[in-house]
C-alpha cells in the first residue's frame, strides 16, 4: 500500500509542474498589456516601464515562469493588481466559502444519487427505474445557472421564503453555522447538487445492474441469503467505482462553481475568478486558477488512494 | 470461356458481401432508433428548433433587434407578443427563435471541431503507440488536471470575451476527452487479426488507419461526441451568461438570460424563457445520444 501511495505521489509531481505551466502560459497568451488595469490611460512611457519592471513583466518568459514557480512554492503568488492584497490570502478566504457550498451540495447530491441509483438499478426496466432515470437525465441536462434563477424566482421572488443572493445577512462575507447564514446556503447548494445527483444516479444504477446480473449474486440467493444481505454485497462491490466518481464530482463542484456563485453572488473562488477576469487582474486570475487546479489534482490523488485502500485489486494491478 | 461468367459472379458476390453487411449494421441501428419513441420525440423537437432557427427571417417574426421603451417586459400572452418582451422591449418569441442560430452554432461547433482533432490525435496515438502515444497522452493528462468548467473559463477569461474565443476554449476542453476515448478504442482494435492481415498483405499505416481502423472505431467515438453536445450547449451559453461569449445586442440564449436577470422581480417567467430553450436542446441531445448508444449496442 505504501509503495502504491509513493508511486502515485511521484506521478503527481510532473502533473503539478505542467499545471503551473499551463496557468502561467494562460495569462501570458492574453492579448493586451497586463498592466492595463492599473495604468491610467494617460500614463507616461517611463511610468509604464517602471511598473512593468516592478511586476517583472519585462523579463523573458522562461525566467518569469521560474521566478513565479519558485515564489509560488514559498506560498507567494504575488499581489492582486486591483486590491494590492496578497493573492494567496484572497484566494484561500474565497475557497473556504466554495468548500462550504461544495460540501453542502455533495451531501444533498450524493445521498440523492446513491438512493436513486440503487433503487433504479434494483428495479431495472420498471416504472420506478424510468422515474429515477428521468431525474438523473434532467439533472445532467439542466443549465444549472438557469435552475438557480428559477429557484430564486420561486422561493425568493414569489414565496419570499429564502434570500436570493449573498452568503449572510447584511452582505456578510464570513460564514457561520446558524440559520441566519444557513438560509443563504439552501438555494445555491440545491442548485450545485443537481449535476452530481444525476451523474451519481447513472453510475450507481449501472453498477447495481451489472453486479446483480453476475453469477455470484445468483449463488448468494441460491444459498438462501436474504435480499438485504445481497444488497450488502452490491454496495461493497459498487463502492470503489462510485467513490471515484463522487470524488471527481466534488472536484468539479469546487472548480466549476463560477456560474452558480455568479448567480447567487456567493463570495467564493468562482466569484473571485469572475471579478479577476473582468478587472483583468492577472496575478489574481493566475493564482485562483492554479489553486483550484491543484485542489483538483490532490483530490484526485486522495480518491485514488482511498480507492486502493478499499479495493485490493487496484494496488496489485 | 464458359467459366468466366461464373467466376465473375463469384467475384462480384465476394466484393458485394462486406458492403451489404456494413449496410446491414447501420440499417439495424436505424431501425432500432426509429422504433425508440423517446429518441424520435427528441429528434422531432431538435428538428423543429433547428428549422425555425434557420428559417427565422421567413417566419414573419418581429425584428429581434428593435426595442421600444414603452413596451418593456410585457408578460407572456400579451396580444402581439405571445412570449412577452424583454428589458428593452424586444419581442421575446423572435429573440428566442433567432437566438437559436448563435446558441446552436457556439454549442455544437466546438464538439465537431474537437471530434475531428481528437479522433485524429487518438487514432495516431493508439495506432503508432510507443513514444508518440506517451507524448500525446501525457499532454492530454495535463488538461485532465483541470475541471472542465474551470478550464473553459480560464481560457475564455485569458483570451477575452468573444464568440470565436468561446468556441476555441470549448474545443480545447473537449479535445482531450475525445482523444482519450479514440485512443482507447483504437488500441483495442489495432492488434486484431484483420489489422494484422491487412499489414501482412502490404497495406501502409495510413491505409490501415483510414480503411481498417477508422471504420471500426468511428461509431464509438461519434456516440461519445454526441453525448458532449449537451454539456457544450450548457457551457457555451454559460460563457455568454458570464459575459465571456456573445456580445449584446446579439440574440443568444445565454446572454439573454444574463441581461434578463435584473428583470426577475418584474417579470420572472419571461426572464426564465431563454434558459428553458437551453434546457430543451440539452436534454434532447442527451436522450438522443443515449438512444443512439443503445441502438448501436455500445457500452461505456
Amino acid at each position: 500500500m505504501l509503495a502504491y501511495i509513493a508511486r502515485r505521489i511521484v506521478y503527481v509531481i510532473p502533473i503539478v509542474i505542467s499545471v503551473a505551466l499551463v496557468c502561467f502560459l494562460l495569462v501570458h497568451i492574453t492579448p493586451g498589456d497586463p498592466l492595463v488595469a492599473v495604468l491610467p490611460a494617460d500614463a507616461s512611457q517611463e511610468l509604464a516601464a517602471q511598473l512593468r519592471a516592478a511586476y517583472g513583466f519585462d523579463r523573458p518568459l522562461p525566467v518569469q515562469f521560474g521566478l513565479w514557480l519558485l515564489r509560488a512554492l514559498h506560498g507567494d503568488l504575488g499581489n492582486s493588481i486591483a486590491t494590492g492584497r496578497p493573492v494567496l490570502a484572497e484566494v484561500m478566504r474565497a475557497v473556504g466559502n466554495t468548500v462550504t457550498l461544495a460540501i453542502a451540495a455533495a451531501i444533498i447530491g450524493f445521498t440523492m444519487g446513491i438512493l436513486l441509483g440503487l433503487i433504479a438499478g434494483y428495479f431495472r426496466e420498471t416504472w420506478i427505474d424510468k422515474v429515477a432515470t428521468s431525474f438523473a437525465i434532467a439533472g445532467v441536462s439542466v443549465p444549472h445557472y438557469w435552475l438557480g434563477m428559477v429557484l430564486v424566482i420561486i422561493f425568493s421572488v414569489q414565496l419570499n421564503w429564502l434570500p436570493a443572493v449573498g452568503a449572510g445577512p447584511n452582505g456578510s462575507n464570513s460564514w457561520a453555522w446558524d440559520w441566519a447564514h444557513l438560509q443563504y446556503l439552501v438555494l445555491p447548494a440545491i442548485t450545485t447538487s443537481v449535476i452530481p445527483m444525476g451523474i451519481v444516479t447513472r453510475t450507481v444504477r449501472a453498477l447495481t445492474g451489472d453486479i446483480l446480473s453476475q453469477d455470484f449474486v445468483e449463488a448468494l440467493r441460491a444459498k438462501g441469503l436474504h435480499e438485504t444481505g445481497v444488497f450488502r454485497h452490491v454496495i461493497k462491490n459498487a463502492a470503489p467505482t462510485a467513490l471515484a466518481v463522487m470524488g471527481l464530482q466534488l472536484g468539479y463542484m469546487l472548480g466549476g462553481s463560477i456560474l452558480i456563485e455568479t448567480v447567487f453572488s456567493w463570495p467564493g473562488s468562482g466569484f473571485l475568478l469572475n471579478s479577476a477576469i473582468f478587472q483583468r487582474d492577472l496575478p489574481l486570475l493566475q493564482g485562483t486558477i492554479l489553486i483550484l487546479a491543484l485542489f483538483f489534482v490532490f483530490l484526485n490523488l486522495l480518491v485514488d488512494i482511498a480507492q486502493a485502500a478499499i479495493d485490493p485489486r487496484i494496488k496489485r494491478g | 470461356m464458359s467459366e468466366l461468367p461464373l467466376s465473375a459472379t463469384a467475384d462480384a458476390a465476394l466484393q458485394a458481401a462486406p458492403a451489404t453487411k456494413a449496410r446491414g449494421y447501420w440499417a439495424t441501428v436505424g431501425r432500432r432508433i426509429t422504433r425508440d419513441k423517446v429518441s424520435m420525440a427528441c429528434a422531432l423537437v431538435l428538428i423543429l428548433i433547428f428549422l425555425s432557427a434557420i428559417l427565422a427571417p421567413w417566419l414573419g417574426l418581429e425584428d429581434p433587434y428593435k426595442g421600444s421603451m414603452i413596451r418593456r417586459l410585457r408578460h407572456i400572452g400579451t396580444v402581439g407578443y405571445p412570449l412577452g418582451t424583454d428589458e428593452l422591449g424586444r419581442d421575446m418569441l423572435a429573440r428566442l427563435i433567432y437566438g437559436g442560430r448563435l446558441s446552436l452554432v457556439i454549442g455544437i461547433l466546438p464538439v465537431i471541431l474537437a471530434f475531428c482533432i481528437g479522433t485524429s490525435l487518438g487514432l495516431i496515438a493508439g495506432y503508432v503507440g510507443g513514444k508518440l502515444n506517451t507524448a500525446i497522452m501525457r499532454t492530454i493528462d495535463v488538461f485532465y488536471a483541470f475541471p472542465s468548467v474551470l478550464l473553459a473559463i480560464a481560457i475564455s477569461g485569458a483570451l477575452g470575451a468573444g464568440i470565436l474565443n468561446s468556441i476555441v476554449s470549448l474545443t480545447v476542453v473537449f479535445v482531450p476527452q475525445i482523444t482519450r476515448v479514440a485512443e482507447s478504442v483504437t488500441t483495442g482494435v489495432r492488434n486484431m487479426d484483420f489489422v494484422e492481415a491487412a499489414r501482412a498483405s502490404g497495406a501502409g499505416p495510413f491505409t490501415i488507419m483510414r480503411v481498417h481502423i477508422l471504420g471500426n472505431v468511428l461509431g464509438a467515438i461519434f456516440v461519445y461526441a454526441t453525448s458532449l453536445i449537451s454539456v457544450s450547449m450548457i457551457l457555451a451559453a454559460g460563457l455568454s451568461f458570464l459575459g465571456l461569449g456573445t456580445k449584446p445586442p446579439e440574440p443568444e440564449w445565454g446572454l439573454m438570460l444574463n441581461t434578463l436577470r435584473t428583470a426577475i422581480y418584474v417579470n420572472p417567467w419571461v426572464a426564465a424563457l431563454p434558459g428553458a430553450m437551453i434546457f430543451a436542446v440539452s436534454i434532447c441531445f442527451n436522450l438522443l445520444s443515449d438512444g443512439l448508444r443503445s441502438a448501436m449496442d455500445i457500452r461505456n
